[in-house]
């Protein structure tokens, strides 16, 4: 199958996330299993133009900058609407992101004008009659073979999947494209941003200090904190502490909370049910702190300390307060 | 301002936390020792809708499509203050299978339809941003899309005045407001609020109330399924680092060895 392989490029007001180019490591895939013959990276809003010059290395031969006066922040209706213009002016064979929050909402979007079928957050894929792939379910705990017929494949693959890193290719070949947006299309653009933590991020942070049932409290959160603090880390925990009220949603880290990959995984009195597991399972490193060496948590983690996490955290506060005073 | 009327798509799943078994040829879920439970983002919406109307007035419905068991979901929203349920349903549908996005979502604006050319448009539509255990992330969309209405998805925040909803979508660093004109459609995240428990008025209402049945049909759409694996276990070697709070240098050193002290 030859033809062009889209890839929406997400940014937010011109700035690529860690994940945006794993969609290009799906569109390698491709390439590779016989699907499509080149790459082409688009890249909505003026704000994004920078990075038509980064996608050359990762594989697109070709990067459009889409222009239009509406597309001046995220948008979904209008992100879609642009993507499946695209589709028919273009008669692309696949058009792929990565499955993100915004990633699989555009396509979302696309998919639904353009009457086409979309399989989210796929991890493999095998061509043939049609085009065979997995994807995952439950969050990543169930994976599920799928066929899909359709005249432009729409994918979007499954984060920390594929890879990101850059390929080694050239330069891409700029082009500007303004496409005609309903008007109807910018209706749903963001209007206006609230910041409540500036600098690190649960997402963002290389250490993550994470809580369970076993912390007992929302007062049991205070040496989590410290540590975190400490390392300058973020706090996280798991769905039974967000429905006991002791932390914010925003902290909640798993199928129906967030998905993390940070250099270290501290998890703390978190017995390690698949849904808690699926998003943190992309960390680098797990500690688990637990009482109970039975927990499943104990079991995956690379490295595990046994005991009431109550005495340990202050302890390991202690510890590293007392070598950075000698250092 | 007027009264509302709210409408909100949930799908019965099986509970999350359950340890999901296959059956032997794979080709599905084992649902034999499962117990169901409404997906959690759409429990939360379930919870938005009943507080909004507490808020403004007027009432909401409950929609399902799913196996005649589904009724159980539509009963239990019913028990914590939704006013009135809708199952829409076919022969071919088991519990703990279900239709493919697209043809739940035409099966969905169609029943939709129905009721809105009945007892008029609803102001304001829920689904989760994607159900627990097929996670398409598509079904709300392709609804929005087909009735000509905005939708924006990831929502965890709802306010509404003066025929405008706004919405907060939490982000990296915080979150992203929309405002959408009414009639408009929102996929909301679990965190949207705390969903409430059943009271025992509640109980009894929902065992009286009377759920409309509409029958759905299947068009399937170009994704099939053909299989199912589990996702393969984690085989780690775990080292550990020690017992209780004399562990805390052995813990330090690994901080460091990892570059992070």
């Amino acid at each position: 199958m030859s033809g062009e392989i889209l890839v929406v490029v997400e940014h937010d007001r011109g700035v690529a996330l860690d994940t945006s180019y794993q969609a290009f490591g799906l569109a390698r895939t491709l390439l590779a299993a016989g699907v499509g013959s080149s790459i082409t990276a688009v890249v909505i809003g003026a704000d994004g133009d920078s990075l038509a010059d980064e996608v050359g290395a990762h594989g697109a031969a070709l990067a459009l900058r889409v222009h239009h006066s509406e597309l001046s922040d995220y948008a979904p209706e209008a992100w879609g609407d642009v993507v499946a213009e695209l589709i028919v002016s273009r008669s692309p064979v696949a058009v792929v992101a990565t499955g993100t929050d915004r990633g699989n909402e555009v396509l979302a979007h696309t998919s639904a004008i353009a009457d086409l079928p979309f399989a989210a957050n796929v991890i493999a894929v095998s061509a043939g009659d049609g085009l065979s792939l997995t994807r995952v379910r439950w969050g990543g705990s169930l994976l599920e073979q799928a066929h899909l017929d359709a005249a432009v494949f729409v994918l979007s693959a499954a984060t920390h999947s594929f890879s990101a890193e850059p390929s080694g290719g050239g330069d891409a070949a700029i082009e500007v494209i303004e496409p005609a947006l309903a008007a109807t299309a910018s209706r749903t653009r963001i209007v206006d941003r609230v910041t409540l933590a500036a600098g690190v991020t649960l997402t963002t942070a290389a250490v993550v200090v994470s809580g369970g049932r076993g912390v007992g409290s929302a007062d049991g959160f205070a040496p989590l904190i410290e540590l975190a603090d400490l390392l300058s880390g973020a706090v996280g925990c798991s769905r039974v502490v967000t429905n006991n009220g002791w932390r914010p949603h925003s902290d909640q880290v798993g199928q129906t909370g967030k998905r993390i990959a940070p250099e270290l995984y501290i998890a703390c009195g978190i017995s390690g049910a698949i849904q808690h597991w699926v998003g943190m399972m992309a960390s680098k490193h797990v500690l688990a702190i637990n009482t109970d060496n039975e927990a499943n948590m104990v079991g995956k983690a690379e490295y595990a300390v046994i005991g009431d996490l109550h005495q340990i955290l202050p302890a390991v506060s202690e510890e590293i307060r007392r070598r950075r005073a000698t250092a | 301002m007027t009264e509302l009327r709210i409408l909100v798509c949930v799908k019965r799943v099986p509970a999350p936390g359950a340890r999901i078994t296959l059956t032997a040829d794979r080709q599905s879920i084992d649902s034999k020792n499962l117990g169901f439970a409404t997906s959690p983002h759409e429990e939360c919406a379930v919870e938005g809708a009943i507080q909004l109307v507490e808020m403004h007035g007027g009432s909401a419905t409950v929609l399902t499509l799913g196996a005649a068991e589904a009724d159980e979901q539509l009963r239990y929203a019913v028990s914590v203050g939704i006013n009135a349920a809708v199952h829409v349903t076919h022969a071919g549908l088991t519990d703990g299978t279900d239709f493919d996005a697209q043809a739940t979502a035409r099966a969905l604006t169609s029943a939709i339809a129905s009721l809105e050319a009945a007892g008029g448009a609803f102001d304001l539509i829920l689904f989760g941003n994607e159900s627990a255990d097929s996670g398409g992330f598509q079904v709300g969309v392709r609804v929005a899309r087909t009735l000509g209405r905005a939708i924006v998805n990831g929502i965890k925040h709802i306010e509404i005045s003066d025929g405008v909803v706004t919405a907060r979508r939490e982000s990296a660093e915080g979150f992203e407001v929309y405002q959408l004109p009414l009639p408009a459609m929102l996929g909301v995240k679990e965190g949207l609020n705390l969903p409430r428990y059943p009271t025992l008025p509640g109980r009894l209402k929902s065992k009286k109330v009377e759920v409309l049945v509409v029958g759905a049909d299947r068009a399937n759409g170009g994704l099939t399924t053909f299989g199912f694996d589990n996702a393969a276990e984690v085989v780690v070697q775990t080292t550990m680092l020690g017992k209780g709070p004399e562990a805390a240098p052995a813990i330090v050193d690994l901080l460091e060895e990892l570059g992070l002290l």
